[in-house]
C-alpha cells in the first residue's frame, strides 16, 4: 500500500498511542456513523496494544519470499511482540488466554493469527479441520466450480463482520486473545529457527495455493520453494479438502490483512 | 560551517548538478544504494540496486575563472555484481550494492571495494590513453598481415588515443557470510579490511581471497535467544587494531584486536540510558543504530538512529557528548511509520572534512546539517526545482503542529517515499553528494 495511505490509515492508532484521543472503537460497520457523531471516548490501552500486536504478527508473516527476509527487521518486530506479550503476562491478561479451550470452531478463530501463524506441520496433522469445517462443507458439493469463487462468497459476508466484531468488541476480549498465545509461540519458533526453510514451512500452504498444476508444469515458479510443490503432493483439480483449504487460506489471509490494516 | 545563510562564516549551499533520470517513474534497478567520495575527493562513486557502479570524476578547475569548482562527470560505469540464486536455500541473492569503499591511491590506478549481501569485490579502475601503433605482424585493426608482405622491420610506438577507463575485478571475496553484509571498512594499515553481516564480522587480507578470520560472532547457540543484530561496523581511522560495531539495540562496542583473536568481549561499550519519559513499544526500534562513522581525527564517532544523530567521545561510554534531533516531529507518528515500514529505514550520516559539521538525510527529500561549533542546524531539500547552478538553496522548515507558517511544510504532507538515506561529503572541500531515490545531487558552497 502507498505510504501516504498507510499513514492515513494508522493515524487513528498514532493518536491513540500518543494522546489517547477521541475515537470510539468499532463495533461494526453500522455503528460507526452513529458513534462518530461527537462521541468522545478514550480507547483502552489494551485495545491499542492488541492492535499493535496484530500488526506485528502480520508483519512477521508477510515477508518477501524471493529474497531472504531482513533479519534486523524481523528481530526488531519479534522483540516488540515479546515486549507486548510480557506486558500482557504481567497485566494478567495473558492468563485469561491460557484458560481458553482449543476447541473453538466458530469463525472467531479466523480473527486470530492462528491462521497466519500455522505451520505446515500442523496443517498436515489436520488441526486445521475444525476451523475450516464451515468452508469445506460448503465447497464439497461444488467442486466443478472454481473453488476460489465459492470461498470468497462464503467468506466475504461472514468474515468481515465477525472479524470486526471480534477485533474491536470490548466485551469479548478473551476470545480474541485466546488464540494469540499459540500463534506467538509458533512465530517465535519459526523466527528462531532462522533458516529460510522454517519461514518456508510457514508459508508452504499459502504458497501452494498460488500454484495450480499448470503453473508448476510450465515451470513458472522461478521464485521459492519448489520443494514444497512436488507434483506428487499436489492435489488434482477435482479433489479435496487440501486444495480448497489452500484457496480458503489465501482468501482468508486477504480478508484478514485487509481488515487488520483498515482503520 | 553550515548556517541559515547570510553573514560571516556561514556557508551558503548552492545547487551544482543532478545526475539520473528525470521522470518520476523510477526503475527499480536505478535506485541508488550507496555514495562515496574517494580520499582525494576527485572521484565520486555510486552503487545502485541493479548492481552497477558509476564513478564520476571532478573536472580540473578552470584556473582563470574559478567561479565554481569543477563539475563531476561520468568517468566509468561497470556492472559490479550480478543477481545470483542460492540453490540450497531457494532464495535469490540481490545484486544491490550495499557499500563502496575506496582504497587510498598507490599508483596510477584506483581501487575500490564494492559489496552486495554476500560477496565483496576489489575493482581496479585504470586509464588508458595511449596505444601501441606500428606492429610488424598485425594491421592497425588487429588482423594479422600476410607474412609474405612483410618486408621491413619497425618498432611499435605509443601514440595518444581517446581516454578509455577500464574497470576489472581483481579479487573476489566470497562465501564467508551466511547473513547479509551491511558494512565494509578498510583498515588504516591498507592491507586488511573487515566485512560485517547481521551476526558476524570477518577480517580479510586484500591479497587473500580464500580465507578470512572471524573476529566477532554474536550468533547465539540457540537461535531462539536471538534478540540483537549487528547493524554497522568500522575500523578506527588511525589505530589499526581498533574497530567498532553498532547493534539493533542502540549499543556500540569498541574492540581491540590485540586483546584476543575473537573479539566477542568488547573493550568499551557505548550506551545511553533510556529516557523513561519517552518510553513506548517503539523505543527499541528507534534506538537501533543504522550507521556509525568515526570522525577524521579518530577522537569521536557519530551514530545515527531513527530520530537522532549522536556524537560520542571515545573516552566516555555512558552517554554521547552531543545529540542532534533530525526529525523529532516524527515521534508522534511512530505507529504509522511502523505500519508502513518506514521505521526500519536505515539512514546514513557523514562528517565534513574538518569534523565541524555533520550531515544526514530525512524524508521528503530533505537533508539536515548540524554545525557542532555554532550549534546551528539547517534543513535543505534536494529537488529539481532549484535547478540552476549557483542557485542558493532555501532553508526548509517542517511544522510539527499548530499553525503552519508560510513556506513551512506540515508533517502530514511529507512524502515518505522520498527518502534520503545516503549522503557523502568531499574530504577536503564543501562539496556534498546527496542521493534521492534515483538521482544524485551535488551541492557546493557559494564561491564569491
Amino acid at each position: 500500500m502507498g505510504e501516504e495511505e498507510g499513514l492515513h490509515q494508522t493515524q487513528l492508532l498514532d493518536t491513540m498511542f500518543v494522546r489517547g484521543l477521541k475515537r470510539k472503537c468499532f463495533d461494526g460497520e453500522e455503528d460507526i456513523e452513529g458513534t462518530l457523531a461527537g462521541f468522545k471516548a478514550i480507547p483502552s490501552y489494551n485495545l491499542q496494544r492488541q492492535s499493535l500486536l496484530d500488526m506485528s504478527l502480520v508483519k512477521l508473516q508477510l515477508c518477501h519470499m524471493l529474497v531472504e527476509p531482513n533479519l534486523c527487521r524481523s528481530v526488531l518486530i519479534a522483540n516488540t511482540v515479546r515486549q507486548i506479550q510480557e506486558e500482557m503476562t504481567q497485566d494478567g491478561t495473558w492468563q485469561m488466554i491460557n484458560t481458553q479451550s482449543a476447541g473453538q470452531t466458530s469463525l472467531d478463530r479466523l480473527v486470530s493469527t492462528d491462521i497466519l501463524c500455522r505451520s505446515s506441520k500442523e496443517q498436515a496433522e489436520g488441526k486445521l479441520v475444525p476451523v475450516y469445517s464451515t468452508f469445506t462443507k460448503d465447497c464439497e458439493g461444488t467442486q466443478s466450480q472454481d473453488n476460489s469463487e465459492i470461498m470468497s462468497t462464503v467468506t466475504s459476508p461472514q468474515v468481515p463482520k465477525n472479524l470486526q466484531s471480534n477485533m474491536w468488541e470490548m466485551e469479548n476480549p478473551q476470545e480474541n486473545r485466546g488464540n494469540f498465545q499459540k500463534s506467538l509461540d509458533q512465530i517465535f519458533e519459526t523466527l528462531e529457527n532462522k533458516s529460510p526453510n522454517t519461514v518456508e514451512d510457514l508459508f508452504s500452504e499459502v504458497d501452494n495455493s498460488y500454484y495450480d498444476l499448470d503453473t508448476v508444469l510450465t515451470g513458472m515458479m522461478s521464485n521459492t520453494k519448489m520443494g514444497h510443490c512436488d507434483l506428487e503432493t499436489f492435489p488434482s483439480q477435482t479433489s479435496t479438502n487440501s486444495k480448497s483449504n489452500c484457496k480458503s487460506d489465501l482468501n482468508e489471509l486477504d480478508h484478514i490483512v485487509e481488515i487488520l490494516v483498515e482503520s | 560551517m553550515a548556517g541559515a545563510g547570510g553573514g560571516g562564516n556561514d556557508i551558503q549551499w548552492c545547487f551544482s548538478q543532478v545526475k539520473g533520470a528525470v521522470d518520476d517513474d523510477v526503475a527499480e534497478a536505478d535506485i541508488i544504494s550507496t555514495v562515496e567520495f574517494n580520499h582525494s575527493g576527485e572521484l565520486l562513486a555510486t552503487g545502485d540496486k541493479g548492481g552497477r557502479v558509476v564513478i564520476f570524476q571532478q573536472e580540473q578547475e578552470n584556473k582563470i575563472q574559478s567561479l565554481s569548482r569543477g563539475e563531476y562527470n561520468v568517468y566509468s560505469t561497470f556492472q559490479s555484481h550480478e543477481p545470483e540464486f542460492d540453490y540450497l536455500k531457494s532464495l535469490e541473492i540481490e545484486e544491490k550494492i550495499n557499500k563502496i569503499r575506496w582504497l587510498p591511491q598507490k599508483n596510477a590506478a584506483q581501487f575500490l571495494l564494492s559489496t552486495n549481501d554476500k560477496t565483496i569485490k576489489l575493482w581496479k579502475i585504470s586509464e588508458r590513453d595511449k596505444r601501441p601503433e606500428g606492429y610488424n605482424l598485425k594491421e592497425e585493426d588487429g588482423r594479422y598481415r600476410d607474412p609474405s608482405t612483410v618486408t621491413t622491420l619497425r618498432v611499435p610506438v605509443f601514440r595518444p588515443m581517446d581516454l578509455m577507463v577500464e574497470a576489472s575485478p581483481r579479487r573476489i571475496f566470497a562465501n564467508a557470510h551466511t547473513y547479509h553484509i551491511n558494512s565494509i571498512s578498510i583498515n588504516s594499515d591498507y592491507e586488511t579490511y573487515l566485512s560485517a553481516d547481521d551476526l558476524r564480522i570477518n577480517l580479510w587480507h586484500l591479497e587473500i581471497t580464500d580465507r578470512s578470520f572471524n573476529i566477532v560472532d554474536i550468533k547465539p547457540a540457540n537461535m531462539e535467544e536471538l534478540t540483537e543484530v549487528i547493524t554497522a561496523a568500522e575500523f578506527h581511522p588511525n589505530s589499526c587494531n581498533t574497530f567498532v560495531y553498532s547493534s539493533s539495540k542502540g549499543t556500540i562496542r569498541l574492540c581491540d584486536m590485540r586483546a584476543s583473536a575473537l573479539c566477542d568481549r568488547h573493550s568499551k561499550l557505548f550506551e545511553e540510558p533510556e529516557d523513561p519519559s519517552n518510553r513506548s513499544f517503539f523505543s527499541e526500534i528507534i534506538s537501533s543504530i543504522s550507521d556509525v562513522k568515526f570522525s577524521h581525527s579518530g577522537r569521536y564517532m557519530m551514530t545515527r538512529d531513527y530520530l537522532s544523530v549522536k556524537i560520542w567521545d571515545l573516552n566516555m561510554e555512558n552517554r554521547p557528548v552531543e545529540t542532534y534531533q533530525v526529525h523529532e516531529y516524527l515521534r508522534s507518528k511512530l505507529c504509522s511509520l511502523y505500519e508502513n515500514d518506514c521505521i526500519f529505514d536505515k539512514f546514513e550520516c557523514c562528517w565534513n572534512g574538518s569534523d565541524s559539521v555533520v550531515m544526514t538525510g530525512s524524508y521528503n527529500n530533505f537533508f539536515r546539517m548540524f554545525d557542532r561549533n555554532t550549534k546551528r542546524d539547517i534543513t535543505l531539500e534536494a529537488s529539481r526545482e532549484n535547478n540552476k547552478p549557483r542557485t542558493v538553496l532555501k532553508p526548509r522548515k517542517v511544522c510539527a503542529s499548530g499553525k503552519r507558517k508560510k513556506d513551512e511544510i506540515s508533517v502530514d504532507s511529507l512524502d515518505f517515499n522520498k527518502k534520503i538515506l545516503h549522503t557523502a561529503w568531499h574530504p577536503k572541500e564543501n562539496i556534498i553528494a546527496v542521493a534521492t531515490t534515483n538521482n544524485l545531487y551535488i551541492f557546493q558552497d557559494k564561491v564569491n
